[in-house]
């Protein structure tokens, strides 16, 4: 493990907190592609040697974590004229506070599972991650926060899968990317459609949806 | 011993000189020329020479309130160690004692404000606990990863020289209690993501308002003691980020003068940088300052 894999980890806890603290979307989407810049510099510094494996799974998440969904979330908003999370169905204190909780639980529980030889934040970082990525999920009420945090949450699972990068073959990683690609797209096309069913994208509205 | 005294001196003597820097830094970044550097101590000179008037329906706990801010503060500056090495006072646990007696401080500024009577100090006052309460959770974050992380329970153990050689180990997350100690600055001096030195809007005003009754020396106290907290303040992230022991007195009372300059600096380039949060929005604000900290306190008790 490189020390240089240390400042971007926890760079990577700051932007999951970022996503939970800021209620203008815009900022939400930037933190979340700065996370994807991380994660991708992340997989070329964890591995130590500079394979071409690990330079194209770097530039793969690069591309489509950093640049790709976030350019598609970016058009999601314009499309859907919605600049903030107005009523999330948890507070912004308390879900902080939540994540705050999460973060203290995930190096608790981290300090108890094996060593996996990786570093000592890779997997404690990687559940906070997904914790939080879960909070976001769950609290938000716009699609687009919701889909925010679904990237949120596999990019947690991503940094499982760096503790095992150099067992993991290239393929699997590249199938996740495109699972994610495949997810987000399909939210961003019910986003575009529940916005134009109830010129609003709040989720909560799905459940007024009835056979007629 | 002597040099502590000494730099205490030179702290309390440089104060009113640190909000005059960071005004100064903000209005050359906005395009303006903006008040000279020594204008506090003008102003201070200004208050001295005035009289007084106290309200009828003020008590005398209304005139003990500056004195006891102003005397607080001085006090907590005794226990931080300015001069790298050592503080004039220093006991074991002195940590919990500095954030008290500035607590003790601020409970004193809020009954002033409230023995005056006017709802608008009423209002500054309860706006003042309300984010105080989550300002000093932060600080004890602070304070317990650094006694975490170097062993140490008084201020000139866990700050400064001794703390050098624990950089080494603990980087992460004293950069985390440094950048969370500096959102706390922002906070407790109340500077501008909180609140604004500068303005005279009183439905806005957190510090401001609760000294709207105090006048001539009992203001200029105020404005001293706010001052001397700055200073103290910025004493105490110069402490924690500048690991370097100090060889002889006059290159630590060097890196005192530059290193607390350099904090004004930075506030005025945070004020110039960014807009003033609106009152609801500070907890989180504060909770995200006090969270930084107690990550770094995750991180070194891991």
């Amino acid at each position: 493990m490189h020390s240089l894999a240390e400042p971007i980890l926890l760079l990577v806890v700051l932007t999951d907190f970022a996503v939970l603290a800021t209620s203008r979307l815009s900022a939400c989407i930037r933190a979340i592609a700065s996370q994807g810049v991380l994660l991708g510099t992340l997989s070329l510094v964890v591995d130590g040697a500079w394979s071409i494996h690990a330079i194209a799974l770097a530039l793969g998440t690069i591309a489509i974590k950093a640049m790709l969904l976030p350019w598609f979330l970016r058009w999601a908003i314009r499309e859907a004229s919605v600049r903030r999370e107005v009523e999330p169905l948890v507070g912004y204190m308390p879900s902080f506070l939540l994540g705050a909780a999460a973060l203290v639980v995930s190096f608790a529980v981290a300090a108890r599972l094996p060593a996996t030889g990786s570093g000592p934040l890779l997997v404690p970082v990687a559940l906070v991650t997904v914790m939080i990525g879960l909070v976001v999920l769950i609290t938000r009420t716009k699609a687009i926060s919701q889909v925010v945090g679904y990237l949120m949450l596999e990019n947690g699972i991503y940094l499982f899968g760096l503790t095992q990068a150099r067992r993991v073959p290239f393929l699997v990683e590249a199938g996740v990317l495109l699972d994610v690609f495949v997810g987000v797209f399909v939210m961003g096309i019910v986003v575009f459609h529940i916005n134009r069913e109830f010129d609003s994208i709040s989720a909560t509205n799905l459940s007024e949806l009835r056979e007629s | 011993m002597l040099s502590a005294i000494l730099s205490l001196a030179l702290l309390l003597m440089l104060a009113p000189l640190l909000p005059g820097v960071a005004a100064r830094t903000r209005s050359l970044l906005t395009g303006r020329r903006g008040p000279p550097v020594h204008q506090l101590y003008i102003d201070l000179w200004k208050l001295m020479r005035r009289g007084v008037v106290y309200s009828e329906t003020t008590t005398p706990i209304f005139r003990l309130a500056p004195i006891v801010v102003a005397a607080t503060v001085v006090i907590a500056a005794t226990l931080v160690p300015l001069d790298r090495t050592s503080s004039v006072l220093r006991f074991s646990g002195d940590a919990v004692a500095f954030a008290y007696l500035l607590g003790l401080g601020r409970f004193l500024l809020v009954l002033g404000a409230l023995d005056t009577g006017s709802s608008f100090e009423g209002m500054g006052a309860s706006r003042e606990v309300t984010f105080a309460s989550i300002v000093e959770l932060g600080l004890f974050f602070a304070i317990a990863t650094l006694a975490v992380a170097t062993q140490e329970l008084s201020l000139s153990g866990m700050l400064g020289a001794p703390l050098g050689r624990h950089w080494a180990q603990a980087a992460p997350s004293l950069v985390m209690v440094a950048l969370g100690l500096f959102s706390l600055l922002l906070a407790e001096c109340a500077r501008v993501p909180v609140d604004d030195p500068s303005t005279h809007l009183e439905l806005t005003m957190i510090h401001e308002v609760m000294v709207l009754d105090h006048g001539g020396p009992d203001l200029a106290l105020l404005l001293f003691a706010g001052a001397a907290k700055l200073a103290v303040f910025s004493a105490l992230v110069v402490a924690l980020i500048v690991p370097a022991p100090a060889r002889s007195l006059p290159v630590a009372l060097a890196i005192l003068v530059a290193g607390t300059v350099g904090v004004a600096i930075a506030v005025g380039v945070v004020e110039s940088a960014t807009a003033r949060l609106r009152l609801p929005t500070v907890p989180l604000y504060l909770a995200g300052a006090a969270a930084l900290a107690g990550f770094g306190l995750v991180l070194v008790v891991r």
